[in-house]
């Protein structure tokens, strides 16, 4: 029809033109990689095993035993089928309220019954993704900021940006005191913004940490709601793994430091956002949770709720699933062993080849060390290592940079997307790797190992990789959207 | 704690503005409704909820089909092992057989007329996070898309909230049967240049909400006329595409793109759903199918605000994959709906009540003229509070849908049961009977001084905008009752 490409942007807004959305970066290269060749135990035993996508699949065998035990947590078996018109119908933005008291209860006894939630506080969203989105909405204009401590989830930067107009300003975070967040460091960017004149709405933290996989302190906590307290900003705090917490330290929620006695919080400033996609594995079902303290915001979310509700047929399952107390006693318990084995032994295997990580206790990763395997403390260096852990070792890991950590070196492994088999078979090929085939004792101060690994480095360069922009390694793309968005 | 409790400073602006349109006198009904809702058995005097456009009059087949397809469900033995790789699958891509099921039954909808390409299906937060979705992917914040009034409340939430895009209407007028005129459309893209505004695109509902008509051939094409020659998008809603009951044949978009006229395709893009036809508003299977790749691509990224549920995938993919249910389903639907629009407009027509000659949708455009004060928008208000407080019915003003003509009512008649349908119509029959001596058509000065004399409210209104209400919202019941924060 003879119309250009800049005409066709100028039919777009602003907002689709942008890269907003995150995708534009080169780390789908590692995507790309496992697409193309996906590992299968059977099929495709050498293929690229997928370490990048944070998934907790290892329970599902207790759910499906559950599901089978309950027949009326569904509006599709014989026996739930009757209630199908009456769940089918309803639209209500508030939920159903079994839902709502599924979902608080549920959340209560993550942390251990030391908590209890108001079901009214619960505002359903499109999964995290929309939680966060909404409440960046509620919470601030375009052109506003709310700082976030580094390393963080990369998915942020699209879901609290992307539509809303909003910044985000790191906190910088650093490995020589373990990445814990200082008074210092979040006084210097707040300083940074007011000098660049951008108002900060709010503080948002992820806890349990994605990357880091760690559980914040309470003194932590408390100097974080000092903090805001005292400039009157929002706290939005992440709680997404609350459940995934395997070992001591126990998990503290926000919800637990706001009662504490000496505490002294404006609570309209406090807002958890929750979901089940990784607690319970559910990502397909896109239940995302906003819990808030500030009356207003949960008036003001629940309208907003409308853009991105839960499909009433899943609440009416998971309704079912959350309110059974034993069941989810025991799943939580369970899960947790679970997950901590699986810890233990991808640990305990990296370990054996030297290498270490970050100590953690949460997750459903680890945030791996490879700073010395580095050629130079550079992100480009860090991207070429970690693109012959793509080519070579056939792994597809997270570099440290698409978190916005300021230290070259740190990857994000996953550990509970894949059965034991494949867990077996990733170390195996980091063994191989490590010692070239040769079965040497490799101590980890051996120099030799490194000189080793950077020789089998891929020296396939790509400048184009300046910026440590994001990649979404919690996009709900699993696969790359290169592939298969064929419009 | 010694904190105020006035928060607003903490909050955005769009979070105290008002956008969320639900701040208005409205919710009188929904009030009502909330308050004394109609049970045959228990309350047989409570309020009719009249004002929400459901369609359960099909649930009988669909739960046929679900007892005979146990494996549609991840959580019947049957489909329980499933449950794993369908609660894990969260690729904004959807399940493959998800898209392919929505785009034959869009064409199955239109009689096999257009297929539509699986590809181009975007999923979204029911057509609410549907209709958002295009238009933060085609207008800035300020700019405008035009829609012809009378139009469907919550398009000024849906479209305008959170993206800051306007709505500029385009009025149509019971002279010609509301018909959307050329003329019409240049007076009010002109009337937006001369304030500076920037026209992005032009968003149609067809079949239509209110009026429950469709657009013929010679309109549609008029408009698509129109949007290419001002380079502008064209939205087409057609979310009551499997609601047309009866003659003429509903004539999609997609069909007008196929025939023989110049029409740059970037600019088409359809907003559908499953909440009216298959009558499952809960489970939010809002769709964006756009004929623009950049628009799919981009709407796609955003979708991940709002996917679908895979539970709820794995379910519509078997159900609408299955060709004779859908075929039987649509057409037994149009029967029902076609029988009950038969039943309700013969009702009103016993007591001279006319409606617009309509052929689709879940409502009827009541046409209560004659029986206003004067023919403004607080005589409509008063009428319609009459409505809800003695009548006992919970109808939709047309102000609330922007109608430049006062006196105009949405009636919805598929959301209740045949003999709910009979309550509603004696009640209807019984007061105008009331209220006069003779029912002769032409004894209009009796009749309407009778209603005169009848208990109005006489509050005044502040209205200076037709703030709306959502008669579609997610809150059936009205949630000044319910948000108890």
């Amino acid at each position: 029809m003879g119309f250009s490409l800049s005409d066709q942007h100028q039919l777009l807004s602003k907002i689709a033109n942008n890269d907003g959305h995150g995708e534009n970066s080169s780390y789908f290269d590692g995507w790309k990689a496992y697409d193309s060749n996906p590992f299968h135990p059977i099929q495709n035993p050498n293929g690229v095993i997928q370490m990048g996508l944070a998934e907790n699949q290892l329970c599902f065998d207790l759910i499906q035993e559950w599901i089978k035990r309950n027949p009326k947590a569904s509006i599709c078996t014989a026996e739930g089928v009757g209630e199908f018109k009456d769940i089918a119908i309803f639209q209500d933005y508030h939920g159903l309220p079994d839902f709502r008291n599924a979902v608080a209860n549920f959340m209560g006894r993550v942390r251990g019954g030391r908590v209890t939630f108001d079901p009214d506080r619960i505002v359903m969203s499109g999964g995290a993704t929309g939680a966060h989105e909404l409440i960046s909405f509620c919470l601030a204009d375009p052109g506003d900021a709310f700082l976030v401590p580094t390393p963080y989830y990369p998915g942020f930067d699209r879901d609290l940006r992307w539509r809303t107009g909003v910044q985000l300003l790191p906190v910088i975070c650093e490995s020589s005191n373990d990445f814990k967040i200082t008074k210092a460091a979040l006084e210097a960017a707040y300083e940074k913004a007011q000098e660049a004149n951008i108002k900060v709405k709010g503080l948002l933290i992820t806890n349990p940490s994605n990357p880091l996989g760690t559980t914040l302190d309470r003194e932590t906590l408390k100097s974080l709601v000092s903090f805001i307290n005292e400039k009157s900003i929002h706290l939005i705090c992440d709680e997404i793994y609350a459940a995934t917490v395997f070992s001591q330290p126990k998990f503290i929620s926000i919800s637990e430091i706001i009662l504490e006695e000496d505490m002294e919080c404006n609570p309209n400033l406090i807002h958890i956002v929750y979901s089940l996609s990784k607690d319970m594995g559910f990502p397909g079902f896109r239940v995302g949770i906003v819990y808030s303290y500030n009356d207003e915001v949960v008036k003001i979310a629940r309208k907003m709720s409308s853009f991105g509700l839960v499909s009433t047929q899943t609440q009416h399952l998971i309704a079912s699933m959350l309110l059974d107390d034993d069941f989810v006693e025991s799943f939580i318990g369970e899960s947790a062993k679970r997950l901590e084995t699986r810890h233990k032994v991808f640990t305990w295997g990296l370990s054996q080849v030297g290498i270490g990580c970050l100590k953690s206790n949460a997750g459903l990763f680890v945030w791996m060390d490879l700073r010395r395997l580095l050629k130079e403390s550079t992100v480009e260096a860090e991207m070429e290592l970690w693109r012959a852990i793509i080519k070579d070792v056939k792994l597809n890991v997270s570099p440290g940079s698409s978190f916005h950590c300021l230290e070259p070196g740190w990857f994000r492994v996953c550990f509970a997307n894949m059965d034991d088999e494949t867990m077996e078979v990733a170390l195996r090929r980091i063994r191989a790797f490590v010692f070239q085939g040769k079965e040497v004792e490799a101590p980890v101060k051996n120099k030799r190992w490194r000189n080793n690994l950077r020789l089998s480095f891929s020296l396939k360069f790509d400048e184009g990789v300046m910026t440590p922009r994001m990649m979404s390694p919690h996009s709900p793309i699993p696969h790359s959207p290169l592939v298969r968005a064929r419009t | 704690m010694g904190f105020t409790s006035s928060n607003q400073h903490l909050l955005s602006k769009i979070a105290t503005s008002l956008g969320h349109g639900e701040d208005s006198p409205y919710f009188d009904g929904w009030k009502a409704y909330d308050k004394d809702p109609f049970n045959l058995t228990q309350n047989p005097n409570g309020v009719i909820q009249m004002g929400l456009a459901e369609n359960p009059l099909c649930f009988d087949l669909i739960q046929e089909w679900i007892k005979k397809n146990p494996k549609a469900s991840i959580c019947t033995a049957e489909g329980v092992d499933e449950f794993k790789d369908i609660a894990i699958f969260q690729d904004y891509h959807g399940l493959p057989e998800f898209r392919n099921a929505v785009a034959k039954f869009m064409g199955r909808a239109r009689g096999g007329r257009v297929t539509f390409d699986p590809d181009r299906i975007v999923m979204s937060g029911g057509a609410t996070g549907a209709n958002e979705l295009i238009a933060f992917c085609l207008a800035d914040p300020g700019d405008a898309f035009l829609v012809p009034s009378p139009y469907y409340p919550a398009f000024d939430r849906d479209l305008r909230w959170r993206t800051g895009v306007q709505l500029v209407p385009v009025p149509c007028h019971s002279s010609n049967d509301f018909k959307i005129t050329k003329a019409a459309l240049e007076t009010a893209y002109e009337k937006a240049q001369e304030s500076n505004i920037k026209v992005k695109g032009l968003i149609i509902t067809n079949p239509s909400n209110p009026l429950g008509t469709i657009l013929d051939r010679e309109t549609l094409r008029t408009l698509v006329s129109f949007i290419n020659e001002k380079n502008i998008h064209l939205i087409c809603d057609e979310i009551y595409a499997a609601t047309v009951f009866t003659e003429p044949n509903f004539v999609s978009i997609a069909e007008i793109l196929s025939e023989d006229i110049a029409c740059n395709r970037d600019l088409i893009h359809i907003v559908y759903s499953l909440s009216k036809d298959m009558g499952l508003p809960g489970f939010r299977v809002g769709i964006v199918y756009s004929y623009n790749d950049e628009v799919v691509n981009c709407g796609r990224k955003m979708s991940s605000y709002g996917l679908v549920s895979t539970q709820t995938q794995h379910l519509i993919a078997s159900m609408l994959l299955d060709e004779e249910f859908t075929e039987s389903f649509i057409t037994e639907s149009a029967k029902r709906l076609a029988t009950r629009h038969g039943v309700f407009t013969r009702g009103l027509a016993k007591v001279n009540i006319d409606c617009l000659n309509s052929n689709a949708g879940l409502f009827c455009w009541m046409d209560l003229r004659r029986l206003l004060k004067e023919s403004t928008v607080e005589a409509e208000l008063a009428l319609w509070r009459l409505i809800i407080h003695e009548v006992k019915l919970n109808v939709s003003p047309g102000s609330s849908f922007h109608c430049s003509e006062p006196g105009w009512f949405r009636v919805c008649f598929a959301n209740m049961d045949e003999e709910t349908m009979e309550v509603a119509l004696q009640r209807i029959h019984t007061f105008v009977h009331q209220k006069e001596t003779v029912v002769p058509a032409k004894n209009k000065k009796l009749w309407r001084s009778n209603l005169r004399s009848l208990s109005f409210s006489s509050r005044r209104l502040g209205l200076d905008e037709v703030v709306l209400m959502s008669p579609h919202s997610p809150i059936p019941h009205s949630p000044l009752l319910r948000a108890k924060t």
